[in-house]
């Protein structure tokens, strides 16, 4: 049996969430709009995120992010044009318009007149000889194990990479009571705020920038790592290796674009640096160059949590407006998600981010 | 210590090495060295090891890695039984 419904989003974190609630905003009554999520739970990432938000009030500034996914979560389970199935991976996209999803064992097919993707991003790992012992993990996992199966996942840690997300998981380490030995980071710079870093510093982690993993050994696990400096060009230095004892190696080294639904449709796409890999090809209202099909969040491209909110927002009323729920109401909201998207992209923070935009739109424009 | 090795596709085992070989024996994309190999088409259907293949083309070949041809990608995205897919198609047979 196919299912007819207006509308599909897969994916339920931050972008996939909001997307949906936007969409119900404008959406009249006996709309259907199915919501899919393949984890057990709503909430994404954020339902491991113990630590507070920054940005403006508008994006939950303040707030931690396990609280702003419970509180979305509970707001689209109480919103009764949103159908919401977890446990279920959407498998494909056919050029038919045939959705196909993974639930219980069973093998649903949909046609939604429009769908969002907000699937997000998965973790990139290194290759360094010994990377494939049992004790390196990436730092995602790490942090589901500690914060949501509240399991102590190590003893001693040497945490790779000194962005956020490594930042913010070395001190969540500290917190449950494991050892930091270092954060390793390859750049010659802290790529995380300064924030976070200086809470580390305080407790006395040092932060070793200019320096990245040579090799891992052990016997049946991890027992330790070697280390070693690299020069301004980024190649290692021989003679200044340093052996660290650890028993887990965390891999925080940055996320891609999970985008392979996106591949399946045909939709264009570009590898852009500054947006961490290759990216769909969006208009102004994120839509790709497949029509009916929109994206939001880090599928699009890998950016802070507070801009996927944004962004879902955008899509949702975005795709509202396509399928003709007041056009007004979603025109309005749409202007207004895109001036917050510039108010969180400005400054020099947002930098990388704009020029990675900008390739986008080159692109975009160029096949027109 | 043991010699240690590095693995870019975990799911199938591939090393480093391995991929290097096959790239100097004269395959140049992510798709000839997946059937060569089997790399990418294990659980994770390539979400580890595909940038990281691309990188040792991109570096073998001195092209950027912008330019780096992505795989074909078809569903389903994961790994399903025989048996779901019998089963959806006898509730069609069913229905009919």
């Amino acid at each position: 049996m196919i299912r007819d419904i207006d509308l599909m989003i897969v994916g339920g974190g931050p972008a996939g969430l909001m997307a949906a609630l936007a969409a119900a905003e404008a959406a009249p009554e006996g709309a259907k709009i199915l919501l899919c999520e393949r984890d057990e739970a709503l909430g994404g990432q954020l339902v491991k995120q113990t630590h507070k938000f920054f940005g403006s009030e508008k994006q939950h500034a303040g707030e931690r992010g396990i609280f702003i996914g419970r509180g979305l979560s509970d707001a689209v389970h109480a919103e009764a044009k949103i159908e919401v199935m977890t446990d279920a991976t959407v498998l494909g996209l056919y050029e038919d318009g045939i959705v196909t999803v993974l639930n219980d064992d069973k093998h649903l097919k949909f046609r939604p007149r429009k769908l969002i993707v907000a699937t997000g991003a998965s973790e990139k790992f290194l290759a360094f000889p010994g990377n494939d012992l049992p004790g390196i993990y990436g730092a995602g996992a790490v942090q589901t194990l500690m914060n949501v199966s509240g399991v102590k996942p190590a003893e001693r840690v040497v945490m790779v990479g000194a962005g956020n997300i490594g930042l913010i998981v070395s001190y969540q380490l500290l917190q449950a009571g494991v050892d930091v030995a270092c954060v390793v980071e390859a750049a010659p710079k802290i790529g995380g705020y300064l924030v976070h870093a200086s809470k580390l510093a305080r407790s006395g982690v040092p932060i070793r920038t200019g320096w990245t993993v040579k090799e891992a050994f052990g016997d049946q696990e991890l027992e330790g790592v070697v280390l070693i400096r690299l020069d301004e060009n980024f190649q290692p230095i021989e003679g200044t290796e340093e052996t660290v004892y650890c028993d887990t190696l965390c891999l925080a080294v940055g996320l891609s674009p999970l985008a392979e639904l996106l591949y399946q449709a045909d939709c264009a796409m570009t590898y852009v640096r500054e947006l961490s890999g290759a990216v769909p090809v969006v208009d102004e209202d994120l839509m790709t160059s497949v029509s009916g099909i929109y994206v939001c969040g880090d599928v699009s491209g890998i950016e802070e949590a507070s801009s996927a909110m944004v962004e879902g927002r955008l899509a949702g009323f975005a795709a509202a407006k396509a399928l003709g729920w007041n056009a007004d109401l979603a025109q309005a909201e749409i202007e207004k998600a895109r001036e917050e998207l510039n108010e969180l992209r400005s400054g020099p923070t947002g930098a990388r981010i704009r020029a990675g935009i900008a390739k986008v739109q080159e692109r975009r424009e160029g096949s027109c | 210590m043991s010699k240690q090795e590095t693995l870019l596709c975990r799911c199938e085992d591939i090393t480093r090495e391995q991929i290097r070989a096959c790239i100097a024996e004269g395959y140049q994309t992510i798709d000839e060295i997946k059937r060569i190999t089997r790399a990418g088409m294990g659980p994770c259907q390539g979400r580890t090891c595909r940038m990281l293949i691309a990188q040792e083309i991109s570096a073998c070949l001195n092209i950027p890695i912008e330019e780096v041809l992505m795989p074909a990608f078809r569903p389903p995205v994961k790994p399903l039984s025989m048996g779901i897919l019998a089963d959806a198609y006898e509730e069609k047979e069913a229905e009919q």
